[in-house]
């Protein structure tokens, strides 16, 4: 939780006749906060997004910025500006233009908007470029001129919709560190959109994490990578194995739960509360999960055998499949490639035994 | 930046955002409003006006079916408008048919200059209807460019006098208006056909006439159609054709409405046959649509 | 399917196109050819070069009015129906509209009606309401049928139109009004151009209407017909009517120009 709420968003819903786009969201982001929403397409981020711009007023809720009521105030009276997906620059302006656009109400003299305008220039790398036409920019260049357009006007909060989305995989990932520094040096709070948990992970201090118009949880990508609470996180921050299963038992510092594929399982206790007999779910992560050897010396809590179907190549790791007893869904396990290990494990139809150690079974509320 | 906005201002304005679409009405309501008072209004006071028969006093009207029954008594009248109708699917035919493959070179073969050749075919429509027209009677008549042309060449004696004042030179007049109210849907229509399903047609073994038949044709569809109603629809109503090339023998329906607003000076039969003719290429319409959606259940 | 079938085929459509192009041009094309020619039928052979028509035509006073009456109808009604033509447009693509298709359906039903009906539905109704007809009646119908033309060409402008340009330039602090003005109306300017030039033409050209709808004050093809009973006359109407079409021709390749490019150069600018 930020020490301090900048922008607060409480009970808020947006339908769309029949459609619930937004399902009742609190949310609390606070200033200098770097802020993911994070979501399958159609989940709602977009729209909650929207909302905090102003093209969308709230069906229900309130949401304030800077200790001001925003929900009914619109676009062009808020502290708010947004980089929108397709970055929306004007085809008939030049970069300049473009960049000084929300200048027009300032009516500065033309030597101090000058400055303004080559000041972020230079702070997004493309000084000598303001005569350009937008159709002469890369999709790179035209979301810094996307971004430098909006900063220019000194925005409380910056929102940014899929910013990254356009861009080719290289250079989002240069993207990524460039937005993360920008946003250091200029101090403005952040909220962005993306589908992709990569990019939530690597570039936010927190991320909210929707689905079906609701938050299911808010944390740091630490938080919800390592100890995700509802399955749907699990599952989609990463790949996970995630079986059903019900508590048997609670022994000590640990949960006894039974699942259909992986058997009687122990699991440390975490935060949650289970009461005996309900039904959960059981995760594990593949980069938790170990081939075990003879050799090996590693001590494992729990093990399991099965034969080894396919193995997926990523260069720097390998992800292979092993087929169990009684279940249609493998588990997959991920091993560093280190000296061809990958390889050399890949023994087509090979029986294996797979081990973990107690503190990583995750044990999830069925939501 | 700050929204000072006093609270009454503030639920007008909150109620004109909650609601976006009102200002998209409030948007579309001088055109609509323009539709109402110059196009449905005038449309009732004629459908009104067509149930009028004069009195004996000048001023005095009383409401009556007997411009209807009139129309119908007089088979002369029946008779041009069932021609009407009839020059006017042949019309729509022919147009349409000159100008698919027209139309399909432009949107299929034409790779560079598309707009070039677009502006070209169009670019004749945009000219003075009436001199369109008339340029066909000085092509077509007695002493006109072909048969002077033909005589001068010696290739005839006498004049043809078989091409024009009759219905194939009202057809082929007509053809050449409203061409490019054929052209252009059916261009549309076959831009918008994504090339990969001909060519996976062409990979499903279908040779080029079958893919055309199976694919093309039936995708170009929509655009066949508007086109068909698009020259249809108008050319029932046109005067200035007929009574220019057509003759005797080639007038139409509109003729007979222009007449009873001119020479006849009787309104409300004008406005009776306007109203028959109206129901009449209603009518015609809904049975091509509903003839046009057996057809495709049939071939689908 | 090979190579050579396909150049054929390709060929024969091309042949086909470019007869068909003869087709739609021989009859136009009629009418310069003989408003040069030193005799007064339109007959071959022909006698001669000659500019006496085209002399006659610029010393008709008639036709002196008559080009003032057109182009005192014209200029209003391509002003009157972009601006109407525009604002349907906008409303009909930037909002989520109840009855979206009926509105659509309306604003198509002028294309759809014979003119000859709308020319005599407002005469009637002209007459009912006891106003005279003069040459604000016959704009009043040339501005019903040339707002669908007007809406239909800029609507095929705005759907390409990317709504989040109006967005970012509220989000940047702009008011709806002057976002319109510093975004839309620049944007939608080939379009805008196009629409006045294509009405303005319709307007200046039309007969079918503007027959029924015409007091004392006659427009340009009211008095063409008028002229096509005298044969005499029919050399200087083909001089005038090369005239028409000549500034016709001209405006119509410089508004098709400018709604094609517009139109390319929003579809480079989708991303």
């Amino acid at each position: 939780m930020p020490e301090s709420s900048f922008i607060s968003i409480q009970g808020v819903s947006k339908h769309f006749g029949s459609i619930v786009a937004v399902d009742s969201v609190d949310l609390e982001i606070g200033k200098g906060e770097f802020f993911a929403l994070l979501g399958p397409s159609g989940c709602g981020k977009t729209t909650l997004l929207r909302m905090l711009a102003g093209f969308e007023i709230p069906s229900q809720g309130e949401i304030n910025i800077d200790g001001e009521q925003m929900s009914t105030v619109p676009p062009y009276q808020r502290p708010v500006n947004m980089v929108f997906q397709n970055y929306a620059i004007f085809p008939h302006l030049n970069v300049f233009q473009n960049i000084a656009f929300g200048l027009r109400k300032d009516r500065l003299p033309a030597d101090e908007l000058e400055k303004r305008v080559s000041d972020v220039l230079s702070l997004i790398k493309m000084e000598g470029f303001g005569e350009r036409k937008p159709d002469e920019l890369s999709g790179g260049q035209r979301q810094r001129v996307a971004l430098a357009r909006a900063l220019i006007k000194k925005p409380k909060v910056l929102l940014l919709d899929e910013p990254l989305g356009a861009l080719d995989k290289n250079l989002r990932e240069q993207m990524q560190l460039e937005l993360r520094q920008l946003q250091k040096i200029v101090g403005v709070t952040f909220v962005f959109v993306t589908h992709d948990q990569e990019e939530a992970l690597t570039m936010s201090d927190r991320i909210a994490v929707m689905s079906a118009g609701k938050v299911l949880e808010v944390g740091s990508p630490e938080d919800l990578y390592e100890h995700p609470q509802t399955r749907f996180v699990a599952d989609f921050l990463g790949t996970m194995n995630v079986f059903d299963g019900h508590i048997h038992a609670r022994d000590g510092d640990s949960y006894i739960v039974d699942t259909r594929e992986l058997g009687r399982i122990s699991a440390r206790i975490e935060s949650q509360d289970f009461s005996k007999g309900e039904k959960m779910s059981v995760a594990l992560r593949p980069e938790n999960l170990q081939i075990v050897n003879s050799q090996s010396m590693t001590v494992m809590d729990g093990s399991i055998s099965g034969v080894m179907s396919n193995t997926a190549y990523f260069g720097n790791s390998a992800q292979i499949y092993v087929e169990l007893e009684g279940s249609d869904q493998p588990l997959v396990v991920s091993i560093q490639n280190l000296e061809g290990a990958a390889s050399k494990a890949a023994h087509g139809n090979r029986e294996v035994t797979i081990g973990w150690s107690k503190s990583s079974v995750l044990l999830l509320k069925d939501a | 930046m700050k929204s000072s906005t006093d609270k009454t201002s503030l639920s007008a304005m909150s109620l004109w955002r909650r609601y976006p679409a009102l200002k998209g009405y409030a948007l579309a309501s001088p055109a609509i409003l323009l539709m109402i008072v110059a196009l449905v209004s005038p449309f009732l006071l004629l459908a009104g006006t067509s149930f009028k028969i004069e009195t004996g006093s000048s001023d005095e009207w009383m409401l009556s079916l007997a411009n209807y029954e009139f129309f119908f008594e007089k088979s002369h009248y029946v008779n041009t408008l069932v021609r009407s109708i009839f020059i006017s699917t042949l019309v729509a035919l022919v147009t349409v048919l000159l100008a698919y493959p027209a139309a399909y070179f432009i949107a299929f073969h034409v790779h560079e200059n598309k707009m070039l050749w677009l502006i070209m075919i169009t670019l004749p429509f945009w000219t003075s209807y009436l001199l369109r027209v008339f340029s066909w009677k000085l092509i077509l008549g007695y002493n006109g460019f072909i048969n002077s042309g033909l005589m001068w060449l010696d290739l005839i004696k006498q004049p043809l006098d078989f091409i024009l004042y009759n219905t194939n030179a009202v057809i082929l007049t007509l053809a050449h208006a409203w061409a490019a109210f054929a052209i252009l849907p059916i261009y549309v229509s076959l831009q918008k056909i994504d090339k990969s399903l001909i060519e996976a047609a062409h990979d499903l073994g279908e040779n080029k006439i079958y893919s055309f038949l199976r694919v093309t044709l039936p995708l170009s569809m929509p655009g066949v159609v508007a086109a068909l109603l698009l020259v249809f629809i108008p050319t029932v109503g046109d005067y200035v054709t007929p009574k220019l090339v057509g003759g005797p023998k080639g007038l139409m329906i509109g003729n007979l409405i222009q007449s009873a607003f001119g020479r006849l000076d009787n309104w409300p039969l004008g406005a009776a046959i306007s109203i028959i003719s109206m129901i009449t290429v209603t009518f015609a319409v809904c049975l091509f649509l509903l003839g046009i959606n057996r057809v495709r259940k049939v071939l689908i | 399917m090979s190579k050579s079938s396909l150049n054929s085929s390709s060929g024969w459509l091309r042949s086909y196109t470019v007869i068909y192009l003869v087709f739609i041009y021989l009859p136009i094309l009629f009418l310069p050819l003989f408003s040069f020619n030193d005799g007064i039928y339109v007959a071959f052979p022909m006698s001669g070069f000659t500019l006496n028509w085209w002399a006659e035509m610029v010393n008709q006073p008639g036709m002196h009015k008559a080009l003032w009456n057109s182009f005192s109808v014209a200029v209003p009604v391509c002003l009157i129906s972009t601006t109407l033509g525009m604002m349907g447009a906008k409303a009909l693509t930037t909002y989520k509209l109840y009855g979206a298709r009926a509105l659509t359906g309306l604003f198509t039903l002028p294309l759809v009606t014979p003119f000859l009906i709308l020319g005599i539905a407002l005469l009637i109704s002209f007459d009912n309401y006891g106003i005279d007809l003069s040459l604000f009646t016959v704009g009043v119908g040339h501005v019903l049928i040339c707002v669908p033309f007007s809406l239909f060409v800029l609507l095929s402008r705005m759907e390409s139109f990317d709504r989040s340009l109006e967005e970012v330039a509220l989000d940047l602090g702009e008011t709806p009004w002057m976002m319109f003005w510093r975004v839309t109306f620049p944007i939608a300017m080939p379009g805008i151009v196009a629409s006045l030039l294509l009405t303005f033409t319709i307007s200046f050209d039309e007969f079918l209407l503007a027959f029924f709808l015409t007091g004392d004050a006659s427009t340009l093809p009211i008095f063409i017909w008028s002229q096509l009973r005298f044969p005499g006359k029919l050399p200087a109407v083909l001089a005038l009517g090369s005239a028409i079409l000549i500034v016709t021709v001209f405006i119509v390749i410089v508004a098709e120009l400018m709604r094609r490019k517009g139109s390319a150069n929003s579809t480079e600018n989708v991303i």
